[in-house]
């Protein structure tokens, strides 16, 4: 069961992945995009990581998505302007991940010990089942994670006051617009 | 076996609940009317049946009936596609809300909860993951119907919704923090004996409440934050192209939404399916619908100050409605965590 539902989601989320660089009305591609991020919180579901597949569909399908289609809905992109050749860059930037992902596959098809890793996979299962996966991730943030967990709200705060300094240019010089307000 | 007999009663569950929002449904759109005409001093709609109580069944079977337009330049995948969406979020909301007591009966060995369908451990995050999704179907459909009054629709509903979520998002985390959970269940369950127990009341979470309100009428497109649909600048926004069942489910949509709104808002901050007195008057199975009935009582509350804000209020600007999400709830449901993380921390 577990195994099916495993290659219906895995199989769903390559298939949209593949739609999403295939279509060329780039709303299309959005939706594909949105298809793919269901099928990823259904993983974690399928992995009982309820947390991460609820914050999954909030974060990306329901705020940054959004944003996405905004932002290609006011562009209102030509087909021309929208599309360039790039298969030399395409090609070899493509063989490079390709390389990566058949080390990574042989690695995991041949795995050192097996029996251990399975045991200690299930035994972290059932804790969060019991504990309640929610618990496990915010005590794993706020202690053993806390350093890096609060360098990256601090580089969120960075690209945040990065992108007003970019949209208000001149915030930062005395100009007309400032003294008249 | 027993997982027929579970899955029998987790469908019989279900459908009693679809029915109970589709008729709620039915019965708020003439609600809503008669309220609205009573505050403005008229008197709504009389024609159909005796003072017009059967005016939602003409309604449906008008819409039922209308001829299937799609505009010539409309793309018709996503625009049949749009009312979809908006519809299934809508719904799913509702399986993870308890409707009463947590209690527990044997039926053929197997234990199941009737007052509850679901108590998954994140459900108010489920809630809102599904509302934000929602979204999709009044973006999608302003973007389909080719016309520039439904774009402009969606673009506000897009920039409304991502705005106004975050703050239902942050209004909630000092009732999370009081109650250690986020499943609707538990935090049901420990605002048991009396109003002085209630979230908003005892768990001091006022702040929380009322942003919690004001953006879920925003989130939900409800006057005065129905920019999207904004009739007097936008003909009817990302509706303007759509008619019929479409049309039906958009509204249907809409209404669905509000009454879920409407449930989480008691669950949350009015005790759920807790009487304002300690235990219950009845005894027995009867308390259990007693509470049942409480619950009803507070989601009609909500549903009814929907409409009282809506005949009250005029429509806010769109420079105003996102200032207003940005620099007021934020800041205000902030402070809220903050304090309410301070005081718990104190106390405890």
């Amino acid at each position: 069961m577990a195994t099916l539902s495993f290659f219906y989601f895995g199989s769903v989320i390559v298939l949209c992945a593949l739609l999403v660089v295939i279509f060329r009305n780039p709303v299309y591609s959005v939706i594909s995009l949105l298809v793919m991020f269901f099928h990823i919180a259904g993983l974690f579901v399928t992995l009982h990581a309820e947390f991460l597949a609820a914050v999954q569909l909030i974060v990306y399908a329901g705020a940054i998505l959004v944003l996405y289609l905004f932002v290609v809905m006011i562009l209102n992109l030509q087909q021309d302007d929208s599309y360039q050749r790039q298969v030399k860059w395409g090609l070899g930037l493509g063989l490079l991940a390709l390389a990566e992902v058949i080390a990574i596959i042989s690695k995991a098809a041949l795995p050192d010990e097996p029996a251990q890793s399975k045991t200690a996979a299930a035994a972290a299962g059932e804790a969060a089942t019991v504990v309640g996966n929610t618990e496990m991730v915010g005590k794993a943030l706020y202690t053993t994670y806390l350093f890096p967990f609060e360098v990256a709200s601090l580089i969120l705060l960075v690209a945040m006051i990065g992108a007003i300094i970019m949209a208000k240019k001149g915030i930062m010089e005395p100009g007309p617009l400032r003294e008249s307000k | 076996m027993d997982m027929l007999v579970f899955a029998g009663a987790s469908v019989a569950k279900i459908a009693v609940v679809m029915v109970t929002v589709l008729i709620t449904v039915a019965i708020l759109t003439l609600a809503e009317r008669k309220v609205l005409s009573w505050m403005q001093d008229r008197m709504g709609p009389m024609e159909v049946g005796p003072y017009g109580i059967l005016q939602p069944i003409a309604d449906g079977i008008k819409l039922f009936f209308k001829e299937d337009i799609i505009p010539a330049g409309a793309n018709w995948v996503l625009f049949s596609l749009a009312p979809i969406i908006s519809l299934i979020p809508a719904f799913i909301g509702f399986a993870v809300v308890p409707y009463g007591p947590n209690i527990e009966y044997e039926l053929y060995g197997v234990t199941i909860k009737p007052f509850i369908i679901s108590d998954i451990n994140i459900g108010i995050l489920y809630v809102l993951a599904f509302a934000s999704i929602g979204a999709y179907g009044v973006i999608l459909g302003g973007w389909a119907s080719n016309n520039k009054y439904s774009l402009l629709g969606g673009l506000r509903a897009a920039a409304q919704v991502i705005s106004y979520e975050l703050n239902v998002g942050l209004a909630i985390i000092g009732v999370l923090i009081l109650a250690g959970s986020l499943s609707l269940v538990t935090i049901a369950e420990k605002q048991a004996g009396g109003f002085w127990h209630w979230n908003l009341i005892g768990g001091l979470q006022i702040i929380g409440f009322v942003v919690y309100v004001i953006s879920s009428v925003a989130e939900t497109n409800r006057l005065p934050f129905d920019l999207p649909e904004a009739d007097s600048e936008l003909v009817a926004g990302w509706m303007t192209e759509y008619s019929g069942m479409r049309f039906a489910f958009f509204f249907m949509a809409e209404y669905a939404n509000m009454i879920l709104v409407s449930c989480i808002a008691s669950v949350l901050f009015l005790g759920g399916y807790h009487a304002p007195y300690p235990g219950t008057l009845l005894p027995g199975i009867l308390g259990y619908f007693e509470g049942v009935a409480w619950f009803t009582v507070k989601v009609y509350f909500f549903l009814f100050l929907f409409f009282w804000i809506r005949a009250t209020l005029p429509r806010l600007r769109y420079d105003q409605l996102m200032r207003f999400g940005w620099k007021v709830m934020l800041p205000l449901a902030l402070a809220n965590i903050v304090i309410t993380a301070i005081v718990v921390y104190v106390l405890r």
